[in-house]
């Protein structure tokens, strides 16, 4: 029998047909959207006469650009009102189903899809959103598309799409103390470069991949995207299934017994071929941070920022662009860089777990003062719990103050917005200029290295704390 | 029809030899706000184009009048980042039909091949001698054909022929977009959908 990885099972499952030299004619079977890239999307879908060919297949929910406080009130910016409330016009019309503001499964789509057992194994996921593949976490292809793919998914349920090509990463060992899996994944990055993935879709193994919790995984597949790769997962296993068994949407008594006998197959064959293979040691992974504009550009936090030894041309002109923008000079520490704000949240690093640690952290101690402390759940979900958790006290005894769920600073569309030159040590993905605001600052972490930050004040190593 | 068909474009380019130029600099997440696709073309290179005050920094490419046309070459990993759309929206509506790079990003070249522009991928050493070449004359032309899939540096005669498939490319000359095509499979579409167990 021909051997095959996990991505060609899923992927191949899902072809209706392919065109010759051409794309395949690619079946969805769960498509997210959210306010931002969906209403010109409706709008051509309407333009051209056409209707949404199998509603119960897209779930909605606004998240980029909603405030993350008074959300119970009339958005004040009038844009972002206008958006929100035309993706519940559109769902209400098309039959979508709809998790609203202020509802009990609001959140980031990335974090709600998973929470309300939507995201299950052997799925393929789309959302006019890159960190879609952050749903790889359970062996699902799952990847980002643009505005015309909405529509196609909406006109058809199908997007025409090339097979990419395929990686594994496998990372063995165990893992040091204080290294989370966000570490994990920036390490990566630095390694293979924010190009590198081009092209791929990228399967995650290995004793220290299989060792994680669903929430730490979704952590890993969200940044494949920051690698240039489609999308990475990780094959579904016993963590897979317990975190699934008994969610809103998970299949019940019979139907349960029948999907994971189905998932239970999802699984790269011994012997399966992938393009390209990388292989890490998790004892060689230590805190991580990035001090440049973009994920590939990371180091432990104990290394010194780059030299320009052995640069040039472009490459050179580029990465001195960069530095000059986070006004760091090659070859200098990292360590004690001093930070005016921190930000946990995200579809990276929004979850419950990361506010836990984050919390567990920061017990007993107090922020420093410099810093302005933002923590902003994925979802209602885990607000819920964290209040429930007694996580909101312990945070706010310690000076910080827990915002409403929405994507907030990981890319500053509402008004959460670090402002230009400031510095923030962030648990979102993406280190762009700009992208935490015009002239903001960022530098990517762990919940644990920002919660360090958070208390000293500067960047440190959080086991030095 | 979706778009302006091309087959043959013979233009001036506006070089940017800068790298990893990503989705949130070609068009900035707070001009993503809007519900319909009107203007993205003022704001493409926002940040990069006009100062905090609104005035057109003048070492900006787009702002330095010696540099127009419909290619825009860039720098290698152009289009890194979000899946916004919008990116490709705010290069088509500037002007631009084709983006040469020595490497895309996957999901810019999907959207760009989507709403009408070319991206054309060459060689590290190609896209040097365009920007000497530019640098040299601004005035210099290329000539990208899509029939051949040649991209022809004019002043010196040299070329390379690029990739696209055989369907892209029909769609490319014809103005098709990948919506006629599904719409036109959808019962083959609904009959493997209701094959399926989940
Ligand atoms: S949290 Fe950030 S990365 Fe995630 S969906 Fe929202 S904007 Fe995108």
């Amino acid at each position: 029998m021909e051997k095959k990885t996990l991505f060609d099972k899923v992927w191949d499952a899902h072809v209706v047909k392919s065109v010759p030299d051409g794309p395949d004619v690619f079946f969805i079977d769960k498509h997210f959207i959210h306010e931002v890239t969906s209403p010109v999307a409706f709008l051509n879908l309407e333009k051209r006469g056409n209707k949404v060919l199998f509603p119960e297949r897209t779930v909605a929910t606004p998240d980029h650009n909603v405030p993350t406080i008074d959300q119970e009130k009339t958005i004040k910016d009038q844009l972002s009102r206008m958006q929100v409330e035309k993706l519940r016009e559109n769902c209400s019309k098309h039959g979508i189903e709809l998790h609203d503001l202020g509802t009990d499964h609001h959140g980031i789509v990335h974090v709600i899809g998973p929470e309300l057992g939507i995201t299950q194994p052997g799925m393929t996921i789309v959302c006019g959103d890159s960190h879609t593949s952050t749903h790889g976490a359970f062996g699902a292809i799952a990847f980002g598309i643009g505005t015309s793919e909405v529509e196609m998914v909406f006109a058809s349920q199908c997007i025409m799409q090339s097979k990419p090509k395929r990686m594994r990463i496998t990372v063995d060992g165990e893992l040091n103390e204080g290294v989370t899996s966000k570490d994990i994944i920036l390490y990566i990055i630095s390694k293979i470069s924010a190009s590198g993935g081009t092209g791929y879709f990228l399967e995650y193994a290995g004793s220290a991949i299989q060792s994680l919790s669903m929430e730490a995984r979704m952590t890993i597949c969200n940044m494949s995207i920051e690698m240039g790769a489609r999308g990475g997962l990780i094959a579904p296993d016993e963590t897979t299934f317990e975190y699934l068994k008994g969610k809103e949407h998970a299949p019940k008594g019979e139907d349960w017994d029948k999907a994971v006998a189905y998932w239970k197959t999802l699984k790269t064959d011994e012997g399966a071929e992938f393009d390209l293979e990388y292989k890490y040691d998790a004892a060689d992974i230590e805190p991580m941070i990035t001090y440049g504009t973009n994920p590939g550009m990371g180091i432990k936090i104990k290394d010194n920022i780059p030299s320009t030894d052995g640069m040039e041309g472009s490459n050179k002109k580029t990465y001195i662009k960069s530095l000059d923008y986070m006004g760091f000079a090659p070859g200098e520490p990292i360590k004690g860089k001093k930070i005016d704000y921190v930000f946990v949240g995200s579809c990276t690093n929004g979850r419950i777990e990361d506010i836990r640690a984050v919390a567990e952290f920061v017990k007993g101690k107090k922020k420093a003062e410099n810093i302005t402390a933002w923590i902003v759940p994925g979802s209602r979900e885990v607000e819920k719990l964290a209040i429930k958790e007694g996580l909101v006290d312990i945070l706010e005894e310690a000076g910080f103050k827990l915002r409403q769920p929405g994507c907030s600073a990981c890319l500053a569309m509402n008004d959460d917005k670090i402002p230009a030159g400031k510095y923030a040590v962030s648990t979102s993905n993406r280190n762009f200029e700009g992208r935490q605001g015009p002239g903001a600052r960022t530098l990517l972490a762990s919940p644990l290295t920002v919660a360090a930050v958070a208390i000293t004040g500067e960047v440190t190593d959080p086991r030095e704390v | 029809m979706a778009y302006d068909k091309f087959n043959i474009l013979n233009s001036t380019v506006v070089p940017l030899p800068t790298e990893n130029v990503d989705t949130d600099q070609i068009i900035p997440a707070r001009f993503l706000k809007a519900t319909e696709r009107k203007g993205f073309g003022e704001s493409l290179f926002m940040d990069w184009r006009y100062d905090s005050e609104g005035n057109p920094k003048s070492d900006f490419v787009l702002n330095d009048p010696t540099y127009s046309g419909k290619i825009l070459v860039a720098g290698k990993n152009f289009g890194s980042g979000s899946s916004r759309e919008h990116a490709a929206w705010a290069i088509y509506d500037y002007g631009f039909r084709c983006v040469v790079s020595s490497f895309f990003a996957d999901i810019f070249k999907n959207n760009a091949l989507n709403v009408g522009i070319l991206p054309v991928t060459v060689s590290p050493e190609f896209l040097e001698e365009i920007f000497t070449e530019v640098e040299k004359d601004p005035s210099t032309k290329v000539e990208v054909n899509i029939e051949k899939q040649t991209i022809t540096l004019l002043s010196t005669g040299s070329f390379e022929s690029f990739d696209i498939n055989t369907y892209k490319k029909g769609n490319m000359q014809n103005g098709f977009d990948d919506i006629d095509y599904l719409l036109n499979m959808k019962d083959e579409i609904v009959a493997f959908e209701a094959a399926k167990k989940i």
